[in-house]
């Protein structure tokens, strides 16, 4: 397997189309534009198809039409831009139609900054539009992992007929990193959409119909009821995250995407200077790994450094959910648009222990 | 015994439409229904239908409907097009959809000159919300949110959809028509079967505006709304072909 030497943006929309997809529409906005500047040439290199929307809007409603129709779909965007495509996301999500969302975050609120930012934690993990329905959300910390999770996105989206939400940011998305690309996958192993596309007929020659509309409250409630059911599934079975020198840690640290990474260079830091460190990094932030927090021994653990590119804190608040607000949370947070710096992470753990 | 008349066998199992009486929206719909009969096209079919009384529309007919979010149909239409160059795709919207939220969409989807058809009903107010002012309510029509009446310099002029779509380069099939009375509802029909066959020929975008009437929040029985059809709205909006060039 050959290795690239390969801009986050970039590798991504490699991934994607090696995982099948075959339809992009977006919207110019920094810090995410290599990727639909890929796409325009790379996806009819394939036999796919790319639109440049008139507006985020239009694109992620492309995106809804498209996969609809069973055609692997993604569409990308930078946070500002994710605010436009709220509303589409939701009647894909409402539809149960898979596709595959970027976020190549940026600081907010507003126009904010165009460097990287964890500010859209909430907006991602949380609250993507009203409703209540949820994306399943997945953040990488290396470029290498960017590529590897929007290459199963797709796969994850069709398992469950769900959007899948790839929470990344412009340092990911910026950063050149060595990256093992993915196979292209055979169309052969893809899950099959006959049973649910719109452009084909039931067997029995009914109609299909995508409406998320609802006449009335018991009906929204059994579609509801499913969906949260789904979302219990995500809990049980896919929970994701990376435990990073845990097994004999005397100080955990917790942090995701980008500021996982440099956190994880903290704790090989304190280690050197010998403080038993440890990390926990969830990879997937919806289902949350709850279940990586249950392994922390708080009969001697008291505190937990809590690391985020993000002003007020977000992340912390899922932290102190899946530690049942047993320890002390540190907050070790920059703004958005400021990457937060390892020795800064080292000096503030030093003086708290 | 021969059947001389019955319902196209596209519209649904479940009789009639939800839709006030008088309303022109079920007339169409099964005028849709009838050219794709006709023309044999039901499993190729996919239409795209929006939000306001027509996001109602879909469960009305017996084709695979796509409900779009509102004023989005434009854009999905383009795109489940674009990957499905085959089927035959209308956008169905109202004037709120399409003149107003959707405006975007429905210039872009035109200019770009999609291989669609859409079909845009035009009865001068947001229906479904109860008769607020649109896009395209007349000069000194009164709606819930324009109580006077509209005015030229308070609220600007109505849109003319279907002159605006004939300016634009790409569209080669742009019309008005009305289905308030039956030659006018034929000549509808004759222009839908003529959008929907320009798509099979891959002749390119049609774009189809139906003047209906609203008796309920013109607050007219159906026989005054069809003459104020005759008498009022067909003098903003005229009839007749704006673009052909198939």
């Amino acid at each position: 397997m050959s290795k690239e030497f390969i801009k986050g943006n970039e590798a991504m929309a490699e991934a994607a189309v090696r995982g099948g997809c075959r339809f992009f529409a977006g919207y110019p906005i920094t810090p995410q534009n290599d990727i639909p500047e890929y796409l325009s040439k790379r996806l009819f290199e394939v036999g796919g198809t790319f639109i440049q929307g008139e507006s985020e809007i239009a694109s992620i409603n492309m995106v809804y039409g498209v996969a609809a129709t069973g055609v692997r779909s993604m569409t990308s965007s930078s946070s500002p831009g994710l605010a436009l495509k709220s509303e589409g996301i939701s009647f894909i999500a409402g539809s149960r139609i898979p596709a595959v969302i970027i976020n190549v975050a940026r600081g907010g609120p507003a126009l904010g900054t165009i460097q990287g930012a964890q500010q859209d934690y909430f907006a991602s993990a949380k609250a993507i539009a009203p409703g209540g329905f949820r994306c399943f959300v997945v953040s990488p910390s290396t470029v290498q992992e960017a590529a590897d999770l929007v290459y199963e996105a797709f796969e994850i989206a069709d398992k469950y007929r769900t959007p899948v939400y790839v929470l990344t940011d412009g340092v990911i998305g910026n950063m050149m990193e060595i990256v093992e690309l993915p196979p292209m996958r055979d169309p052969e192993e893809m899950l099959s959409s006959d049973a649910w596309r719109i452009t084909k007929y039931n067997d029995d020659s009914s109609a299909r119909q995508f409406s998320t509309y609802r006449p009335t409250g018991e009906m929204l409630t059994v579609d509801n009821i499913a969906m949260a059911e789904l979302y219990e599934e995500w809990q049980e079975k896919e929970q994701r995250w990376e435990a990073f020198m845990m097994e004999d840690a005397e100080v955990v640290l917790t942090a995701y995407g980008s500021a996982g990474r440099i956190a994880k260079s903290a704790v090989k830091e304190l280690r050197a200077q010998g403080i038993k460190a440890g990390l926990i990094r969830p990879i997937t932030l919806f289902p949350f790994p709850n279940k990586a927090y249950e392994n922390i021994n708080y009969d001697k653990i008291d505190k937990i450094f809590v690391v985020e590119m993000s002003i007020p804190p977000q992340f912390v608040y899922d932290v102190e959910l899946a530690t049942k607000s047993q320890l002390d949370y540190i907050n070790i947070n920059t703004s958005g648009g400021v990457i937060v710096e390892t020795e800064s992470i080292v000096d503030k753990v030093k003086e708290s222990m | 015994m021969n059947v001389v008349y019955g319902s196209p066998s596209f519209t649904s199992e479940v009789m009639g439409t939800g839709y006030c009486p008088g309303c022109g929206h079920g007339t169409v719909h099964k005028l849709l229904a009838e050219v794709v009969e006709e023309l044999s096209v039901r499993e190729k079919t996919v239409l795209c239908y929006p939000i306001g009384c027509a996001g109602l529309g879909g469960g009305w007919t017996n084709l695979n409907t796509l409900s779009c979010a509102h004023g989005r149909a434009g854009a999905v239409a383009t795109a489940v097009k674009k990957t499905n160059q085959d089927n035959v795709i209308i956008a169905y919207q109202g004037d709120g959809d399409l003149a107003a939220i959707g405006m975007a969409e429905t210039m872009h989807a035109a200019n770009r000159g999609e291989n669609i058809t859409v079909i845009f009903i035009n009865n001068t107010n947001f229906g479904m919300t109860g008769g607020q002012m649109a896009p395209t309510t007349l000069i000194g029509q009164k709606a819930t949110t324009s109580p006077d009446g509209r005015d030229l310099e308070r609220h600007g002029a109505p849109f003319k959809m279907a002159e605006l779509i004939a300016k634009l380069e790409a569209p080669k099939f742009v019309g008005r028509y009305a289905v308030h009375d039956a030659k006018n509802a034929i000549k509808t029909k004759a222009a839908i079967k003529k959008g929907l066959q320009m798509q099979l020929d891959k002749k390119g975008y049609s774009f189809i505006e139906v003047l209906s009437v609203c008796p309920t929040n013109w607050k007219k029985n159906p026989l005054d709304s069809a003459k104020y059809i005759d008498e009022v709205v067909s003098k903003t909006y005229p009839l007749g072909v704006y673009k052909d060039v198939e």
